[in-house]
């Protein structure tokens, strides 16, 4: 045996150029749609779609929705589906609603309640699913009818009979977490910027953009976090093997069921998230909160590169998937485009984004 | 005795109605290579099962390396020395070579609480030497599972058992499905086991295989251990017999005839 080990090479082995191995990465389809939805708005949209205030303008719904799609990507990846996080957004609105209107908590105790409420139904979620074997597409599609009927009924009961409980921005004012959850962050500095002639200001001299709102500071965490996970810690690679084959992972000593039920409750987390981040920006819950954000934030995971068989994927690839999402949302009122167009666009967007992602998958697998 | 590294007593497993497994007595020494033989059904998997705690026994009592076992799952049966191939490969398609080997047992290089990081370096370092120690030759260890033949899949998961300090191996037909030269390599690798003083019990129909490699062969038929021949008082011939269930050993016949 030799002192130090080599590799043995083979001559079959022909050595792959970086275009080749770039071509592989699951994040790749969606960095392109990125670049070509932009050239897209370059050419066909008005200017100010790529100012500072146009970017958070498409930043801001993108990022709510990739809060989402980052805990369906992880939980794709892993094998399975949340069809209730749309409605997890609503119910857990509700929750949070209920605490701070309501019973009048403060954020310290409201916000960790709601997370773990949340937390607790992907968990039930979880564990049918893996308990009974059935597919999670059909349980959580259960669940997304149950979430979105347990909003209304709730908010009837807390509201005293409106489908709407208004009243969070009073309840949470003043308290010290408030500006983690809500508004915008960095605002000094911004101020500085718009006095230093970097950020346009209005004409009395306030900036134009006056912070980045912290959903996007959010998004760029939990994608940040997610990613680190999935390629750094012995947890990602736990992931990636319960998604791609549960026996196999099972027989290789991996904790599929903890990992498959973890999964489920931090995709419920994420629309917790949305929920807590949303209702306090706009000051209200309301029972339609989240409606159809599951499909959209699947549509973004598999835009992002996540095969829905499970087992490969990328957060960073969700993460351009809903920034995507969020030009194509709102890209097109800077365009002369009529608005009917949007749902066409974006489903062809879908469309693309799969077939594209296909093509690379097959380019993976050699078609084995 | 103390020779003994694995001993089963009255091994059991009933599916419902289907009884797959019924008093298995078996034992493996150190050095020695055990062949399991028995037709499809027999029970040969789903004894392999039941000592590695993929499934939980009926009854029977396991003894692993002089002490009385009850693993709760097979992370417990790995960490306590028994390494397996399986018949599905329990590999990661979407994982490469390092990442597959330490798959549930992770080398870490920073821990706090249930959070830590992989320490890829030192997982690179001990796969290139666990493929030498098993003379796999595998080209570039950061591919993904998924674009190898199948014999070097095979080869990886077995030397994914000679990467660690293991006390047994069990191979569940480990080369049904390769090609002439890949079945050649998995057997060397055997061979290159055994010569290490490693137990191995191989699970294999290849008649040819089991009589060049192993030291003893237990038959199983419709669940239950039939014979337990040494390969100097037996041949092929003899063993299709028992497999067959035109032979049955003397001292098996109460519970074959059960």
């Amino acid at each position: 045996m030799a002192d130090t080990p080599q590799i043995v090479l083979d001559e079959r082995l022909k050595k792959e150029g970086i275009g080749a191995r770039l071509i592989k990465r699951p994040e790749l389809g969606a960095i392109a749609g990125v670049v070509l939805v932009t050239l897209f708005f370059l050419i066909t949209a008005d200017g100010a779609m790529f100012t500072l205030s146009g970017i958070m303008n498409f930043m801001t719904p993108a990022a709510q929705l990739g809060i989402l799609a980052i805990g369906a990507a992880m939980l794709m990846i892993g094998g399975e589906f949340d069809l209730s996080i749309g409605s997890m957004v609503a119910f857990a609105g509700l929750i949070f609603g209920a605490c701070t209107v309501t019973l009048g908590l403060p954020l310290l105790l409201a916000i960790p309640l709601t997370l773990a409420v949340a937390a607790g139904i992907g968990a039930v979620n979880g564990t049918i699913v893996l308990k009974t074997g059935l597919p999670s597409f059909i349980v959580t599609l259960a669940f997304l009818f149950i979430l979105r009927g347990a909003s209304l009924v709730g908010l009837k009961l807390a509201s005293g009979g409106s489908t709407q409980l208004r009243g969070v921005r009073d309840a949470v004012e003043g308290d010290w977490l408030a500006p983690f959850f809500s508004g915008d962050a960095f605002g000094p500095i911004f101020a500085w910027l718009a006095q230093v002639g970097v950020v346009e200001t209005f004409n009395n001299g306030t900036p134009k953009v006056p912070g980045i709102p912290v959903e996007i500071l959010w998004f760029i965490l939990l994608a940040l976090i997610a990613t680190f996970v999935l390629l750094r810690t012995p947890q990602g690679n736990w992931i990636f093997a319960s998604g791609g084959d549960r026996n196999a992972a099972s027989n290789s000593g991996v904790p599929v069921r903890k990992v498959k039920i973890s999964l489920f409750m931090f995709a419920a987390i994420c629309g917790a998230l949305v929920a807590i981040i949303t209702v306090m920006d706009s000051g209200s819950t309301d029972a339609r909160r989240g409606f159809m954000k599951e499909f959209e934030a699947i549509i973004a995971a598999v835009i992002g590169g996540c095969l829905l068989t499970g087992g490969y994927g990328s957060a960073i690839g969700a993460f351009f998937g809903a920034i995507i999402f969020g030009m194509v949302t709102i890209g097109l009122t800077y365009t002369n485009f009529d608005q009917d167009w949007f749902q066409v666009f974006l489903g062809g967007m879908l469309l693309i984004a799969v077939l594209f992602n296909n093509y690379i998958r097959k380019r993976v697998t050699g078609e084995r | 005795m103390s020779d003994i590294v694995l001993k089963t007593e009255g091994l059991t497993k009933h599916y419902g109605g289907v009884h797959a497994l019924e008093g298995a007595n078996f034992e493996i020494r150190r050095g020695e290579c055990v062949a399991i033989m028995g037709d499809n059904g027999a029970g040969k998997s789903t004894f392999v099962r039941q000592i590695t705690a993929v499934e939980q026994r009926t009854s029977g009592r396991i003894w692993f390396n002089g002490g009385h076992v009850e693993f709760a799952d097979p992370l417990e049966a790995r960490e306590a020395g028994i390494e397996t191939v399986f018949q599905t490969l329990a590999l990661a398609d979407h994982l490469n070579v390092p990442d597959n080997l330490f798959l549930g047992r992770e080398l870490v290089k920073f821990r706090l609480g249930p959070f830590s990081i992989l320490d890829y370096k030192a997982m690179r370092k001990a796969t290139i030497e666990g493929l030498e120690k098993t003379g796999v030759k595998i080209p570039n260890i950061s591919n993904t599972i998924q674009n190898m033949s199948g014999g070097q899949r095979q080869c990886v998961a077995i030397a994914r058992t000679a990467t660690f300090k293991s006390k047994l191996i069990i191979m569940d037909e480990p080369t049904a499905a390769l090609g002439v030269q890949e079945t050649a390599q998995v057997e060397n690798i055997v061979r290159t086991l055994k010569g290490q003083g490693e137990p191995v019990i191989l699970i294999s129909h290849n008649m040819r295989q089991v009589m060049d490699l192993c030291d003893r062969i237990v038959v199983f038929r419709r669940g239950r251990i039939v014979a337990n021949l040494r390969k100097d008082e037996t041949d092929g011939q003899d063993v299709v017999a028992y497999i067959t269930g035109a032979k049955t050993q003397a001292e098996y016949e109460d519970v074959a005839a059960a």
